[in-house]
């Protein structure tokens, strides 16, 4: 009896393994293939060599690799300190509040990011809602506040904002009430409790969070481009570049299994570290 | 030997609102002593233990540990700690980092800190290896044992504990209240208990403070709470009780108003000191009340039909319908168990000396 349960299992997880085998790592592996194979071929028959690979290396495309981990690692940094107190307050303080806070975030999602960030463009730019307004009121004479690194983090911090602040709310969630009033109890001040019951035992929200936030930002390009004008370019960049422009799909295919590896081994990495079954008091 | 208190309460309020959980509570706490608050749940007993380990502060009223006004210093700054009812232990630390939580806290060295979570261990006797262990691989008792280990650790003034054993089966519970008071002589601390289960508090305690409704309704030993009940609250709080509405006679007798209720011997010196008129409530314990022979008689005499017996493991219990269709609760050893059979009409009887008047209500 218990065979057939385990087969039945497998039986109800065969379609949508089906499904993900074509939809998400079929294309994964065509991307893979492309990416050995000669420089601007557009058919995977042919002799593979790593040329795309050694274009990657001799023309200095680490400078944008180095962008996106860099500016995907500001933003989380960010989006961590600045999503804590409000992650905590929803999840101990707020109650009933919390549910429209929640609606309300989530609603922000509802419309497209372009449009947004364009948003944000018409309120910093020069002659924008700030500039404009503050020039009509006093008559300063500035420029505006676009089109450099601090605000592509602001707009990948503005972006992804959803995805730490949930994740951790969720991890805040689970760190018990009474297991703060003992450690209160016991004689440890906010700041220890933060570091000795709150981090650890939120520990599963904040590697989801911090993943989560981190790969999206890694692969973001609607930021650099919109607000920051490329005055970086990020590794998304060079990847829609190479696929288009170049019309150098190898190339295009090298650039994002780089990106995927360093991100995968990332997020594996990130994951196995934090076990989130012990934390959760659930392994024997 | 007059000692001074540990802990004091003076006037202790609490409000919540409009809602008033503690109306005044006054209570002396003594140094070593084992103090069982008690109370039904809605009595006020855990706002009262939040107030005192500092997790609320009092509308009014003070609290002093011993020269020191403590009311409103926060739970962190305060030389008490409690062992919670859920025990709260950290479920991401292993039993000996529980333990040393408070020492780590305080800033004693790891080889201390280490060496002071032994001895917790040993003292109360869980084998050494269990320092590495995690909470989750611990039983129930074994939890309970590292709960009270790391509040010694803290090496508290006072040590309060919320229905730390409410969550165990009985058996369990019945072994650690042993242990507790075991535990209680061996360190010589001060322990104050709160639970609903008044038998918790009778196996455990050196006094007993009944809460009722936000007011502490009666303070004092076991023997006291048991058998010299201020009100029908405490009497019945207590378990099986037999209770009649009485009326003082001018024959310095009683009358019951309810069941016929027969005083022998009422020639004044009969230990019923109630005044002619003046109202009453006898109580009496079932396992005073006997099955009267018909050649016997006795200082108080009640007539009945049996109606039912059960079996209480060690004890037999009855239950006896007087004429006027009220309920006598009497319980009798199995060896003493009565004859008879179910329906028969028996008279009960009990002395004066187990018997106890309460004035008011």
């Amino acid at each position: 009896m218990e065979r057939l349960d385990n087969k039945l299992g497998m039986l109800n997880a065969l379609p949508i393994f089906f499904v993900l085998m074509l939809s998400f790592l079929a294309p994964l592996i065509v991307v893979a293939a492309f990416s050995v194979m000669p420089q601007k071929v557009f058919s995977l028959f042919n002799a593979p060599d790593f040329s795309a690979y050694m274009t990657i290396v001799e023309q200095g495309y680490w400078r944008s690799l180095v962008w996106s981990l860099g500016m995907a690692f500001a933003s989380t940094a960010v989006l961590f300190i600045l999503c804590w107190p409000l992650a905590f307050a929803m999840a101990k303080v707020f109650g009933r509040f919390t549910l429209i806070l929640t609606i309300a975030v989530v609603v922000s999602l509802f419309v497209s990011e372009n449009i947004r960030l364009f948003g944000w463009i018409l309120t910093l730019m020069k002659g924008g809602l700030i500039e404009g307004h503050l020039r009509a009121l006093f008559g300063t004479e500035m420029d505006g506040v676009l089109y450099n690194v601090p605000v592509i983090v602001f707009g990948l911090v503005y972006v992804y904002f959803p995805f730490m602040l949930f994740p951790l709310a969720q991890g805040i969630s689970m760190v018990p009430d009474d297991a703060r009033q003992a450690a209160t109890d016991l004689g440890a001040s906010r700041w220890r409790i933060l570091w000795e019951i709150d981090l650890p035992l939120a520990a599963p929200g904040i590697v989801v969070g911090s993943l989560l936030s981190f790969v999206l930002a890694a692969g973001a390009l609607a930021e650099s481009k919109l607000l920051g004008g490329q005055v970086v370019i990020v590794m998304a960049d060079e990847v829609e570049t190479a696929f288009t422009y170049g019309q150098d799909w190898p190339l295009g295919s090298a650039l994002s299994m780089v990106l995927i590896a360093i991100i995968g081994t990332l997020a594996i990495f990130g994951v196995s570290k934090v076990d989130l079954d012990r934390i959760m008091g659930r392994k024997r | 030997m007059d000692m001074k208190p540990v802990l004091r309460l003076k006037n202790i309020v609490k409000r919540f609102g409009e809602f008033v959980a503690l109306h005044g509570i006054d209570l002396d706490i003594e140094d070593g002593e084992f103090l069982t608050i008690v109370g039904p749940s809605g009595s006020g007993k855990t706002t009262l233990i939040r107030l005192l380990v500092g997790m609320d502060n009092p509308t009014e009223g003070e609290i002093w540990l011993r020269d020191k006004r403590i009311d409103t210093v926060p739970a962190n700054a305060r030389p008490t700690c409690m062992v919670f009812q859920s025990l709260a232990l950290f479920p991401h630390r292993s039993v000996g980092e529980n333990i040393e939580f408070p020492l780590k806290i305080r800033g004693v060295s790891k080889t201390k800190r280490k060496q002071r979570a032994l001895e917790l261990l040993e003292l109360l006797r869980l084998p050494e290896h269990y320092y590495s262990k995690r909470i989750n691989q611990c039983s129930g008792g074994e939890r309970q044992r590292v709960a009270l280990a790391r509040a010694l650790a803290f090496d508290p003034e006072i040590l309060f504990f919320d229905e730390p054993l409410s969550a165990l089966d009985y058996r369990l519970r019945k072994t650690l209240e042993k242990e507790l008071k075991d535990l209680h002589e061996r360190t010589g601390k001060t322990f104050v208990y709160i639970t609903h289960s008044l038998e918790e508090a009778m196996v455990m305690s050196d006094r007993i403070a009944i809460m009722r409704s936000g007011r502490l309704e009666q303070v004092t030993d076991a023997e006291g709470i048991y058998a010299r009940p201020v009100s029908r609250f405490v009497a019945e709080f207590m378990g099986e009780v037999n209770l009649f509405d009485i009326e003082g006679t001018a024959q310095g007798s009683v009358r019951s108003k309810g069941v016929e209720v027969h005083v022998n011997g009422a020639n004044g010196d009969n230990g019923v000191d109630l005044a002619p008129g003046e109202t009453a409530t006898l109580m009496v314990r079932p396992e005073f009340v006997r099955f009267l022979k018909s050649t016997e008689t006795n200082d108080f005499v009640v007539k009945g039909l049996l109606r039912a017996e059960y079996a209480l493991g060690s004890r037999m219990q009855y239950l006896v319908e007087a004429a006027d269709g009220s309920h006598l609760t009497v319980e009798k050893l199995r060896e003493d168990r009565y004859t008879g059979a179910i329906g028969d009409e028996v008279v009960l009887g009990w002395d004066i000396d187990h018997t106890h008047f309460i004035r008011g209500d």
